[in-house]
């Protein structure tokens, strides 16, 4: 389990990087945390000809919250990430989030930005940045555009993005007023790829009724999705709100697929017993939040 | 534009070291082959095992999961460089190697390395005047599979580290400000 | 005084290496050698047509490859069958690089030598292998259904019929009260040490002699395979097993063959050789363990006794049988347990499968046997109303009974005759533990919090130390260090420590002064191997033997020296004196120097043993007919049979009804494993057998798929617990000694993984009312035996209910 041979470049400006990228055409990949593309190279289910390598690139590895949203540069490991009071304080559900990825030592190498280039359907990140409603900033030889995840996502760990072009940053929207988050997983293993996990948001009106229940899920489906489930819950004063009925609902809109560790109906089983509990949580925060 | 060879400059153990390594070889595969330093253990190369864990800047990191070129001009800890020099000849354990003996932590000894650099990271860097919780215990050795001991043992030596600490920390306050203690 | 050293949990000598990262495992060794890589079989069951190297021959670093095509001599015929058995009549094994037809995916077809693992890697990627695919045999009911044959010769795919019995089942189980019959399954697991085989050869050309390293449980074994299959003389060959990280029995098939092609490369290439074999490698080409169906009918009376117990399994032995049929013999004679069945017939079908071989995993064959016995308790309990715990109480052998004669021959070829034990003190023990009595609350309580709550419990016998021996050597040098050396291997067991515990005890010398060597045949050539807990039994004894005939001598020269009786001194503390008299002494190191009349005084020890020389009686030899020169004695243990250790372990889950997520929260266990040396060394055991037992419970399989593809072969995907899935262990322990053997003792190694699976089978069964006939179970399984509508309910009797009842 050695990885075959490729190219290695560290460049030390997002410019430099693009440079490599073009010269070196498809064949080349973009190396930042590693934890997941290292152990492809490793079984040579992969074989980029080249790596360019971003670590050694400058101002990469900075979160900028604001009150708009949060800003995650494509160096951030998920411990920093984990760690950032401000981040957290702005959008809640980060944090949340990368708790649950992987085990520490993972988290100390593994980027924010990394995984949700990666787009991995099982990926904490994938999930959050589609339930926020989230963005890549994707720099390319030719200026930088922003991306939104819908048009970010195209398949299982396939992303729209070909050629030279470096992920530089992720941006989560700021959590909204009268809002709350929650997330939770369950894996097979504690830090395993979960089997099923649901990221959801819940958004109440000034009469603390459910003005906006969502949910996006990890492992289920082919690449993340958003599903509204207001319909179940929409218009119910929080209290008193059926999350249960919002699972149940779930259940019906989502179409998973079975592996071998759970069938398809189990993870249908756990996509509503994870949103029930979730909107729970995320309506009590919300309620918190609301004046 | 790319390289296929590199020199690179580590700071191992505190030792400045350098190697001419292959770009892909693995960091876990330079520490061992080209640096000589084989306490680092490869279980599974593919990242879920931890027992080829090392500090790379202090920060507990899978060196299976690391190019060694990435390594370039950064610091490295591996298990050889937990323990220090009394200065008379012998070594000085760190409190967590000290444990996993006095717990029978480890039995065919394999996965050790792993758990112990990233269980004296974490102690390393907590405050060690407060007692240890069952949910940092879970953090420190969660990461990490070994398939002789069951665990039980390897909690108990966190536990075990981390008191001993603790009570390092309480030896050092009453002997800086013996007033304060004949004070309560 | 001499500090006491047996029975204490003495801290372990291994580990002040080993924290320090100072062992040294098998890719520690030789930083020069060559690297090896194989092309390994992706093909489950295909016949191998053409093998095209010449894509490989340009990648700069390459040094060699080999095919079948280049093996010769008895290397090019089949790997030898270890254990042959009667009944094992229509053995196969591979050949060390496939000849014309691969049986298993991983199966390896050519070696490549490179200068390291990477290029050689690089060269076996871009060898082409041309198949032609054969149909595929997976899993013991494709076997049995026969469709498909693994072997063309092989007819049924059936390996072995093996029958054991002690009447006449069929008109006992006609003659009772009631009988009930049931089926069920066990799947695959594997040993999977933390860390893989490896081998590394040297080749000294002039000396013509071969020297290797290997991640083995048994040196002298793969040493002997070695000088057979390379045509070398026994005395050319050394095999050492280094620091080896973790065996549970997948590194006692001598020998795999990377034992012999790693060694033949470097002898071909007169260069340093070494293959680590990486994870995947060993997903895939590593012995397995562990599947089998079972058809049990059991007949018992109204009371819940056994009257007869018939058992029919079916055992997935893989594509080969390199070990025989140790495995389901152990399932056949182990599934006993505790209990007192007065008729008994096991028949075992092994049958060929296109799947990784199957050779002992910790434990060999009892998990499954336990598992099928103590399902039978349960049933029987819940077909009468009794409470589990009385129906197993019922029907166990009493003290009194021992030694209690099957009327069965064991693995080991000789009569299954439980030695001791205390069975119902031992349940009464686990019973206590686990607050039995107490559970109904503790399920109500649960209950009120929206959860599952079950118990379950399952005690075994392990027949453990079978022979047919093992040796030791001690001896003591005029330093006062005393060398100490077994044949058999290490791989965690703390050997080092428990025999020097042993060594020091018995000689009465500090533990400081001992050192142990094992699994080094430049050492000690006469050895057996570490497996079936028989280590601390066999070479413990022979190590206190040998120990003990360094004591006599020792005590002999120093009579002559002090002019006492040797039956009047004593050795404390290394030095030895006249009992009860102080002063007339001298050091157990001096009497080392005298022990050779060969004392030229190249040391202080030397120069001050002279005082104590006495004068040469000019009427005898220097060295006396019958005597030899130097402290050191050689000696062996060979027991006459296995002695039997037990155990009994329970466990409480806990389940989520939302989500199926199963928790083991308390698993309690009473261990008996007759005298013990380390107690703390034997915990150990413990914990890591019970960690293995959830793992193969609730976690790990192998799952092939129908074409034979390992489709878990990684750490992601097998799981393997980590801490946060293993319970905290309550144990308990209780000693009845072994009268077999001087020391009393009885294995441990392999006892905590055996009733994992039993227990907490029983205890889902228990917490959601449905027959669990199938483990691992995992939550996705478990949601769908709950919502069939076809699975079987189950009501198990709470203790209390039974308690009015009796």
């Amino acid at each position: 389990m050695k990885p075959a041979p490729f190219g290695y470049a560290d460049p030390t400006s997002v410019a430099e990087a693009l440079d490599v990228l073009a010269a070196e055409g498809d064949g080349a990949k973009v190396l930042a945390g590693g934890q997941s593309l290292i152990p492809l190279l490793s079984m040579r289910l992969a074989a980029p000809t080249a790596l360019v390598d971003i670590n050694r690139v400058a101002g990469l590895d900075r979160i900028s919250a604001s009150p708009d949203g949060v800003r995650v540069g494509a160096l951030v490991r998920h411990a920093h990430l984990l760690a950032s009071a401000e981040a957290a304080a702005v959008q809640p559900l980060l944090g949340r989030a990368t708790a649950n990825v992987a085990h520490p030592a993972i988290r100390n190498r593994g980027t924010t930005v990394g995984s949700i280039a990666h787009a991995d359907p099982s990926g904490e990140m994938t999930a959050v940045l589609a339930v926020t409603d989230g963005s890549v900033t994707v720099a390319r030889p030719d200026g930088s555009t922003t991306v939104g995840w819908r048009d970010l996502f195209v398949g299982p760990l396939e992303t729209s993005l070909h050629g030279a072009a470096v992920v530089v940053d992720a941006f989560f929207p700021a959590l909204a007023p009268r809002s709350g988050t929650a997330f939770a997983e369950i894996a097979r293993r504690k830090g395993d790829y979960a089997v099923c996990g649901a990221a959801v948001v819940v958004t109440l009106d000034e009469d603390r009724r459910v003005a906006a229940a969502r949910a996006a899920y990890l492992s289920v489906g082919a690449m993340p999705e958003v599903h509204d489930l207001t319909d179940a819950v929409g218009g119910k004063p929080v209290d008193s709100a059926d999350w249960t009925a919002a699972g149940e609902l779930a259940r019906t809109l989502v179409d998973p697929d079975g592996d071998l560790h759970a069938s398809a109906d189990y993870r249908r089983l756990l996509v509503g017993a994870l949103t029930a509990r979730t909107l729970a949580e995320a309506a009590a925060e919300a309620e918190r939040r609301t004046p | 534009m790319t390289s296929t060879e590199r020199t690179i400059s580590v700071v191992v153990n505190g030792v400045p070291r350098e190697a001419t390594v292959p770009v892909r070889r693995l960091l876990s595969d330079v520490l061992r082959h080209d640096l000589g330093l084989t306490g680092t253990h490869v279980g599974c190369e593919h990242g879920v095992c931890g027992a080829c864990t090392v500090l790379l800047d202090g920060q507990p990191t899978r060196s299976c999961l690391v190019l060694g070129v990435q390594a370039d001009g950064h610091r490295v800890t591996t298990v050889e460089g937990l323990s220090r020099s009394d200065h008379q000849g012998g070594q000085v354990l760190h409190p967590v190697q000290e444990a996993f003996r006095e717990c029978h932590a480890l039995q065919c000894g394999f996965c050790t390395p792993g758990f112990l650099t990233t269980i004296a990271a974490g102690l390393d860097t907590r405050d060690a005047t407060q007692p240890i919780t069952d949910a940092e215990v879970d953090e420190l050795v969660g990461g990490n599979l070994c398939r002789c001991t069951g665990y039980a043992n390897i909690r108990k030596a966190c536990r075990h580290a981390a008191e001993a600490m603790r009570a390092a920390t309480g030896a050092e306050v009453a002997t800086s400000a013996p007033g304060e203690e004949a004070a309560t | 005084m001499t500090t006491k050293y047996f029975g204490e949990p003495v801290r372990r000598r291994e580990d002040a290496r080993l924290v320090v990262g100072k062992g040294r495992y098998l890719d520690d060794i030789g930083a020069d050698a060559y690297a090896a890589a194989f092309v390994r079989s992706p093909h489950a069951h295909a016949r191998v047509v053409d093998v095209d190297v010449g894509p490989a021959l340009d990648v700069e670093g390459l040094l060699a490859v080999y095919t079948y095509e280049d093996l010769t001599g008895p290397m090019a015929e089949p790997l030898p069958v270890l254990i042959p058995h009667p009944q094992l009549t229509h053995a196969r094994t591979g050949y060390p690089l496939v000849k014309d037809v691969t049986r298993h995916v991983g199966e390896p077809i050519v070696m490549v030598v490179a200068t390291d693992r990477y290029v050689a890697e690089d060269a076996a990627e871009k060898i082409a292998v041309t198949y032609e695919e054969l149909p595929v045999v997976v899993g013991v009911d494709a076997a049995e259904a026969a469709r498909v044959l693994v072997h063309d010769d092989v007819p049924g795919n059936i390996a072995a019929r093996h029958h054991q019995e002690t009447g006449d089942v069929e008109a006992a189980l006609a003659a009772s009260r009631h009988t009930l019959s049931f089926t069920q399954y066990v799947e695959r697991s594997a040993s999977m040490p933390m860390e893989g085989k490896g081998v590394h050869a040297r080749w000294d050309d002039a000396d013509s002699s071969l020297r290797v390293y290997s991640s083995t449980q048994a040196s002298t074994s793969v040493r002997a395979a070695i000088a057979a299959k390379l045509q070398l003389s026994l005395e050319k060959v050394e095999v050492i097993a280094p620091d080896v990280g973790g065996g549970f029995g997948v590194k006692i098939v001598h020998p795999w063959p990377e034992e012999l092609l790693v060694p033949m490369a470097a002898r071909l290439l007169g260069h340093p050789v070494k293959w680590v074999e990486d994870r995947r490698e060993h997903f895939v080409s590593s012995a397995h363990e562990r599947q089998q169906r079972q058809e049990i009918t059991v007949g018992y009376d109204d009371d819940g006794r056994i009257t007869a117990l018939d058992v029919l399994v079916w055992h997935d032995n893989g594509a080969y049988t390199p070990y025989g049929i140790i495995v389901p013999i152990n399932t056949a004679t182990q599934l006993l347990g505790p209990y007192d069945i007065p008729v008994y017939r096991a028949q075992v079908f092994s049958v060929y499968t296109n799947t990784v071989v199957v050779t002992p995993y910790r434990g060999a064959g009892r998990p499954q046997g336990c598992f099928a016995m103590e399902r039978t308790m349960d049933r029987i309990a819940q077909e009468r109303g009794l409470d589990r715990a009385e129906v197993r109480l019922r029907n166990l052998i009493q003290p009194d009974q021992f030694p209690y004669d099957w009327g069965l021959t064991f693995q080991d070829g000789r009569p299954l005759v439980y030695d001791s034990g205390n069975y119902p003190a031992m349940m009464a023990k686990l019973m206590a533990l686990v607050d039995w009595a107490g559970f109904p609350a503790r399920r109500a309580e649960a209950e009120a919090r929206g959860r599952l709550l079950g118990i379950g419990m399952a005690p075994y016998v392990e027949g453990t130390g079978p022979g047919p021996y093992e040796g030791a050597h001690v001896q003591v040098l005029g330093s006062g260090k005393v060398l100490v050396s077994t044949g058999l291997t290490s791989q965690g067991q703390g050997h080092e420590t428990v025999f020097a515990q042993l060594v020091a005890s018995e000689l009465g010398v500090p533990m400081e002064d001992v050192e142990v060597t094992t699994g080094d045949t430049r050492r000690f050539g006469y050895a057996v191997g570490t497996f079936a807990s028989r280590a601390a039994v066999v070479s413990g004894n022979a190590v206190a033997l040998a120990a003990r005939g360094v004591r006599e001598k020792a005590l002999r020269i120093a009579a002559d020296v002090l002019e006492v009786d040797a039956s009047d001194l004593e050795i404390a503390d290394g030095v030895v004196g006249v009992k009860g008299t102080p002063g007339a002494t001298i050091p157990l190191r001096t009497v080392a120097v005298l022990s050779n009349p060969l004392r030229y005084a190249f040391d202080e020890a030397a120069r001050q043993a002279t005082q104590f020389a006495g004068t040469s009686d000019d009427s005898k030899p220097p060295v006396s007919p019958g005597d030899a020169p130097g402290l050191e004695h050689t000696d062996y243990y060979s027991p006459i049979r296995s002695t039997f250790a037990s155990g009994a372990h329970a466990a409480v889950v806990e389940i989520d009804p939302a989500t199926w997520e199963i928790e083991v929260v308390q698993y309690a266990v009473v261990h008996d494993c007759g005298t013990v040396v380390n107690p703390m060394i034997v915990e150990g055991q413990v914990h890591g057998g019970v960690a293995q037992g959830v793992g193969g419970a609730l976690y790990e399989r192998m799952a092939y798929d129908r074409d034979g593809q390992l489709l878990n072969a990684s750490f992601m995907d097998f799981l393997m617990p980590y801490a946060s899935e293993v319970p905290p262990v309550d144990i308990d322990h209780q000693s009845t000694p072994s009268p077999l053997n001087a020391l009393g003792i009885k294995g441990a190694g392999e006892a905590g993984v055996i009733p994992g699976s039993a227990a907490i089978a029983s205890a889902i069964e228990d917490a959601v009312g449905r027959r669990i006939a199938a483990m691992p179970i995992s939550p996705s399984e478990l949601y769908d035996l709950v919502r069939s509508p076809s699975a079987e309910r189950v009501i198990n009797s709470s203790p209390h209910e039974t308690g009015a009842m009796a």
